[in-house]
């Protein structure tokens, strides 16, 4: 015992020291990342984001740099609160509330204490700065818009969320990233890559060097500029007629696909998603659950489209051979089965052939036409399926692809959905027919009948539309330019495209001719009902119009949708019919109509339901008229002014 | 063919002159990494630390060739000269010294500078091996055992008076030496009992220790009839516990000084203040937590050499003399530290089966020494940096950097080389 105790305490301690080794070493150790070495000082410099133009050359999307005050927690040293806090503007309590959020994300890595800080700050601040250990400003860029339209297209960028970090490693906390529009859809080609410089840092704080003479470190490389297919000039007309009221207008170059146009309403100044007040604002407009600002309602409303939908009908039939042009069915203001009554019908000229049912808009044809394609074959459910498919090759009823982030499906019911509402087999032809007319079950949005109209003008085939033109140094997806055909054979669309030009010339839209284009276009009209008090309460019918011109390689392929606005040509036909003169001809001529449009408000109509008070619809109703005054000018904006304080270049 | 192998070797013990060289060249390696501004230029450039420290390497050969040099029998006929030079030069601290980071333990020689009290633990050694090895000396006997200790106890607290309170434990490891020699088990109960009792009064209290006490010595009373003491005699047993734990409460309350008390309460964890714990993050704990997260980020294959990002940013304090081991865990990851703690170990080992092989008790006395000293250094030193225990600060051997430091274990473990190369001459 007296030879061996100082040999087995040797021994001991040995092993103790290498077990305590091992747990600080092995077990107890974090993966070791320079970005989170507390010796490293990371510094980030941000590249220029990519600029944003339209298809015409014109900027539409610039920076502006920021100042972001940011901290890490664990560097901070006992400061003079006081002063720190009246720099910042801040109060103590905003103080102490924003560096626990901090300290709780995380004590070693950086988070943003006072974003975006005005100019003039900045540069008081900065030299003040190296008194606040701990804390330091990043410069970023901003979004700077150089045009108050197309808020639902340019979109706006935010601060990257910890979700997103975890998934994307790239960004760190305080990082903006595309949240709307094409800056989230073209994050990637805009973001540019960000470059950092490694130093060495001695325990003071100090800076003693570059980390490994620089061999990590990176500059930063630039976003690209893109350009995108708006026409400016277009958009701008556009968010104009939608002034007082509610919907969207999407226009298409039906010989490429390229988005003209995508205008929803109401809509607001995409300035006042930048800078200090952009979470103030964005919940003001998200919020507005009425009139819901944010949601794109040229891509995410998703009505029954009306009567532009039995043009698709007609191509069917005549596609599956169950109707001839020439062929004439007899409306009796309305489908009769039997004795019973499925549809009614307005007043016009019987019985019709396929031009003058396109052109009257004439229900009884297409239910008529419709059952024949369905009960063509011995079950009701195949003949519907392959209704179906033929639907759909015009790129309704599932998401179009295009590359904005937003969207619906729509609609297109197949044989198992009915099997699904009714039970398999026990429905026929006579149960579905407000599909002929595209009630029913039938729905689709603005773009998806655009889309309709250009594949109609192109006789067959369409391209995905698209909203990005160029991008520096890059190409295109192929998908945008490859071209999808349709089911319908092309001779079979010449009696369709006549009967949709005499809607112009003879039919629903006579009246919105436009002297020296040949439109060709169909109204259409969708009842629409909510729930006021669980009753459901029908409220004036949507307008709608798709149209496509010219008549032989249309230049534009256009789908509006005014929401409460009654029938077709009544807001949407005049608004696309103003969209395709100003388009084609770049000139105005018909200076009544446009004043039409401008001095009639929906938003009587739109406060009906939400009054408490009983009220009249349709053909009950009538327009409000707001004074020439008070009507919006080329200077129109929406009712939200725009932060005076953001920070300008 | 022990003589033969003798012959062939000069007789010196060539394992541990490896294990030496190894410490001492991967210590200065370590000290390179640590200690170094700017680009490294030149191995010896003398504006540098390591540039220095590698010149008292160098030195260090002169220094153990003349040890090896002389006559064997010398260190043991001039221990009791080498003892008193030593003391002297302690107590002309008082006097000619100069303070160094509120310690009196250095002479100034123009830019140089000598700490005596390294030396002084191998002319304690010396002496207290010659006095035990003493024909006349008795160490059964409480008038020789006092002497014994009186030859460690006067160093001890010279040292202390120059307010080295870490250099002072380092004196206590000549409680191994006694123990080999022959000091009553009862002395080993009592030590190994005053450290419990210790620990036990400062985490929680006298009261709960006195308890504990009172258990454990009713119970020895109750359960051993056949052999046991009166039941005076426990009483007084239990008193001397009790006191003695209000004594470690008194002396941590009033004699220690905050910054010692500090370092306990933190070992112990006895702070629950949350606000006085991030004080003294900041203070007294701030070294600890550097060299434990720099140790810790080397992972198992360290940084590499001289990549160590928290040693070039100088995280840690001191890291080039009393917290070198941080460097190492930082730089050369599990297996360069535990390399270095196998090492010592080695070392240590050695030593003590070469002290236990020897025929003369001077000798044997002496080795035990070496190893008892070497092993408390290890100990302390490395138990601090990995927050094992309270901070102390003492060199690691052969690693930190310093001229006193190293040549004085130089001169602590040579003499034992050449003490043990002497010992097939020995009767």
């Amino acid at each position: 015992m007296r030879k061996i105790l100082l040999l087995l305490t040797v021994i001991l301690v040995g092993l103790l020291f290498i077990s305590r080794l091992f747990y600080l070493q092995i077990y107890n150790k974090e993966a070791y990342s320079l970005f989170e070495d507390s010796a490293i000082k990371k510094e980030y410099d941000y590249p220029k984001r990519g600029y944003v133009y339209d298809r015409n050359g014109k900027l539409l999307v610039a920076n502006q740099p920021s100042y972001d005050v940011m901290v890490i927690p664990r560097e901070v040293e006992p400061l003079d609160t006081l002063e720190f806090c009246k720099l910042l503007k801040i109060t103590k309590e905003d103080f102490i509330k924003k560096y626990n959020r901090a300290k709780n994300y995380s004590p070693r890595l950086p988070s943003p204490f006072v974003p975006q800080l005005s100019k003039k700050d900045y540069a008081v601040l900065q030299e003040k700065m190296r008194k606040f250990d701990g804390f330091y400003i990043q410069k970023r860029s901003l979004r700077d818009y150089q045009t108050s339209i197309g808020a639902n297209v340019l979109g706006d960028l935010g601060e990257v969320n910890q979700r997103t970090i975890e998934k994307k490693p790239y960004y760190s906390l305080g990082d903006l990233i595309g949240k709307q529009g094409i800056e989230l859809s073209y994050e990637d080609v805009l973001k540019g890559v960000k470059g950092i410089k490694f130093s060495q840092k001695d325990r003071f704080n100090k800076i003693i060097g570059p980390y490994k003479n620089g061999r990590f470190d990176t500059l930063p490389q630039p976003g690209k500029d893109i350009k995108i297919t708006i026409d400016s000039e277009l958009q701008k007309y556009g968010e104009l007629l939608m002034t007082n009221k509610r919907g969207g207008i999407v226009a298409i170059d039906p010989s490429n696909g390229e988005i003209l146009a995508l205008v929803t309403g109401p809509s607001y100044n995409p300035n006042l998603l930048v800078g200090r007040e952009r979470n103030k604002n964005f919940s003001r407009l998200y919020l507005d659950t009425i009139a819901r600002p944010t949601w794109d309602r040229g891509l995410q409303a998703q009505y029954p489209p009306g009567s532009p939908f039995k043009v698709i009908n007609a191509l069917i039939a005549l596609q599956e051979g169950v109707m001839e042009p020439e062929e004439k069915v007899t409306c009796r203001m309305g489908y009769y089965y039997g004795s019973r009554k499925l549809t009614g019908c307005h007043h016009h000229k019987s019985p019709v052939d396929m031009n003058a049912g396109i052109a009257q808009s004439c229900n009884a044809y297409f239910v008529s036409a419709y059952r024949k394609i369905i009960d063509k074959y011995d079950d009701a459910g195949e003949g519907m399926n392959i209704w179906a498919d033929h639907a759909k090759s015009f790129g309704l009823g599932n998401f179009l692809g295009y590359d904005l982030p937003v969207g619906q499906k729509g609609r297109i019911p197949d044989g198992d959905y009915y099997d699904r509402a009714y039970g398999d087999n026990r429905w026929g032809s006579t149960y579905i027919v407000s599909n002929a007319i595209g009630q029913g079950e039938v729905e689709a949005t603005p773009i998806q009948l655009a889309n309709m109209a250009a594949a109609i003008g192109n006789r067959g085939y369409y391209y995905t539309p698209h909203i990005i033109k160029e991008i520096e140094g890059d190409t295109i997806p192929s998908k945008y330019t490859t071209r999808k055909e349709t089911t319908i054979d092309k001779r079979h669309f010449e009696p369709v495209v006549q009967g949709m030009f005499d809607v112009y010339n003879k039919g629903t839209a006579a009246s919105l001719r436009i002297p020296g284009i040949d439109i060709c276009g169909k109204t259409g009209t969708a009842e629409n009902f909510i729930k006021i008090d669980s009753v459901k309460t029908q409220l004036t019918d949507h307008s709608i119009f798709v149209a496509f011109a010219p008549k032989d390689n249309p230049k534009i392929a256009i789908a509006v949708f005014v929401e409460n606005g009654y029938w077709g040509s009544r807001f949407a036909g005049r608004m696309a019919s103003l969209m395709i003169e100003k388009y084609i001809n770049n000139d105005i001529t018909r200076t009544d109509l446009e004043h039409w449009i401008l001095t009639h408000s929906l938003e009587n109509e739109y406060a009906k339901p939400y009054s408490g008070e009983p009220f009249k619809i349709n053909r009950e109703t009538s327009l409000q008229v707001i004074p020439k005054t008070q009507a919006p000018d080329d200077d129109f904006n929406s009712s939200i002014n725009v932060d005076t304080n953001k920070p300008k270049l | 063919m022990h003589n033969r192998e003798h012959h062939k070797n000069f007789g010196f013990d060539w394992i541990i002159i490896v294990l030496f060289l190894l410490l001492v060249g991967f210590g200065w390696l370590n000290i390179m990494s640590a200690s170094h501004e700017g680009e490294v230029v030149s191995y010896f450039d003398m504006s540098q630390l390591y540039g220095k420290h590698a010149v008292f390497i160098g030195l260090t050969l002169v220094l153990i060739t003349l040890i090896l040099a002389v006559e064997a029998k010398f260190y043991e006929r001039f221990a009791s000269v080498i003892y008193i030079i030593a003391m002297l030069a302690l107590v002309g601290l008082f006097i000619f010294g100069k303070d160094v980071n509120g310690a009196r333990s250095w002479y100034g020689i123009g830019s140089m500078t000598i700490q005596p009290s390294e030396f002084a633990k191998f002319a304690t050694a010396l002496a207290l091996a010659k006095y035990m090895s003493d024909l006349q000396t008795d160490m059964n006997t409480i008038k020789h055992q006092l002497r014994a200790v009186g030859i460690i106890v006067l160093p001890a607290i010279l040292i202390l008076l120059q307010n080295d309170a870490g250099s002072t434990i380092v004196y206590a490891s000549f409680f191994f030496v006694f123990y080999r020699e022959g000091l009553q088990q009862i002395y080993l109960a009592i030590a190994i009992s005053a450290i419990v009792l210790a620990v036990l009064a400062l985490k929680f209290g006298i009261l709960i220790t006195a308890l504990v006490a009172t258990v454990i010595i009713g119970g020895l009373y109750f359960f051993r009839r056949k052999k046991r003491a009166s039941i005076i005699q426990h009483i007084v047993i239990l008193l001397v516990c009790v006191s003695f734990s209000a004594g470690v409460r008194m002396f941590y309350d009033h004699v220690l000084k905050p910054h010692q008390q500090n370092r306990i309460s933190l070992w112990l964890r006895l702070e629950k203040d949350p606000a006085k714990l991030e004080r003294m993050k900041k203070a007294e704990a701030y070294n600890l937590i550097q060299s434990e997260q720099a140790i810790s980020s080397g992972g198992l294959t360290g940084k590499g050499f001289m990549q160590g990002t928290r040693t070039t940013g100088k995280f840690v304090p001191e890291q080039e003399t009393d917290y070198i081991f941080s460097t190492v865990g930082e730089e050369w990851g599990f297996l360069g530290s535990a390399l270095v703690v196998v090492l010592f170990m080695a070392l240590i080992i050695r030593v003590l089966f070469l002290a236990e092989s020897q025929k003369s008790q001077f000798s044997r006395v002496y080795g035990y020494a070496v190893a008892a000293i070497l092993f408390t250094h290890f100990t302390i030193n490395i138990g601090m940096v990995m927050g094992l225990i309270p901070t102390v600060g003492i060199p690691l051997p052969f690693f930190s950097y310093g001229g006193s430091g190293l040549w004085g274990f130089t001169i602590l473990l040579f003499i034992f080389v050449k003490l043990d190369s002497n010992k097939i001459n020995e009767w």
